[in-house]
């Protein structure tokens, strides 16, 4: 029985690449990962945004409305339902000026009890130094 | 000798990470090493068969093909990617897999190196 911590970084801004999106479904997908591992072993994500990724954390994204596709806060509360640790820069949020009630800060309105954690840097970079892979998007 | 799992986004054409991440499986390779290449995203072009090799253009079909025929490299595209962009099973190149994306986790689960290439 073996647990290995995976730490995605996300940096790049919502919309415009895809990598934001791909690191969120990746990070999900660890609650399936069993399947293909011995039982007892686990794959546990940390999501960490970071400089412009903190954008993706922004509240009442209109995705649907504007691209069709779901938005990318939706994943944000996907994470959160499914108790992902997800870490934001508060260095980052002060810099572009975003006040904590514009983040996704839970999802209590899909059931979940888990909650964002605004944290320093230096939290970050030691969430960083605990993963066994970093995975940087 | 170890196992490095390489998980890329990037585009094969308009972008060099994926010829970075294929001469590094190679040299891997070479070296007695394990690979897995996971392709998302954009990347998972470079797993598409039928790929016309033009000089202006990145043309990594067949040096895939010889790193997997080697039977140290698994190249594996996530299935949602590929059905994304119109990219059918039967358009996978030979020897090339399709899972979805907790199978690049678990290969990250027994690697003793992971190199993941996020960007665009």
């Amino acid at each position: 029985m073996a647990t290995k911590k995976l730490g995605f970084v996300i940096r790049t801004l919502p919309y415009k690449i895809e990598g934001s999106r791909l690191a969120m479904t990746h990070a999900i997908s660890s609650q399936t990962v069993e399947i293909y591992l011995e039982d007892g072993d686990l794959v546990e994500p940390v999501v960490c945004f970071i400089g412009d990724g903190v954008l993706n954390c922004l509240k009442s994204q209109l995705a649907m409305k504007h691209y069709g596709i779901t938005s990318l806060e939706q994943h944000v509360k996907n994470s959160l339902l499914l108790d992902l640790n997800v870490l934001i820069c508060k260095e980052d949020v002060d810099r572009l000026g975003i006040k904590e009630d514009a983040l996704i800060m839970d999802a209590e309105d899909i059931g979940g009890e888990t909650n964002a954690k605004l944290v320093p840097y230096s939290e970050i970079q030691k969430a960083m130094e605990s993963v066994d892979h970093l995975l940087f998007c | 000798m170890g196992k490095l799992t390489i998980g890329c986004f990037s585009s094969l054409v308009g972008s060099m990470s994926l010829d970075f991440a294929v001469k590094l499986s190679e040299a891997a390779v070479q070296k007695g090493h394990k690979v897995d290449l996971w392709v998302s995203g954009n990347g998972t072009m470079l797993s598409k068969s039928g790929q016309k090799a033009f000089k202006d253009y990145s043309a990594l079909a067949k040096k895939v093909q010889e790193l997997v025929a080697t039977g140290n490299m698994q190249v594996t595209a996530c299935e949602a990617c590929a059905e994304a962009r119109g990219y059918k099973k039967e358009d996978t190149m030979e020897g090339v897999k399709r899972f979805s994306m907790d199978w690049y986790l678990a290969s990250t689960f027994s690697a003793d190196r992971v190199l993941h290439i996020g960007g665009d």
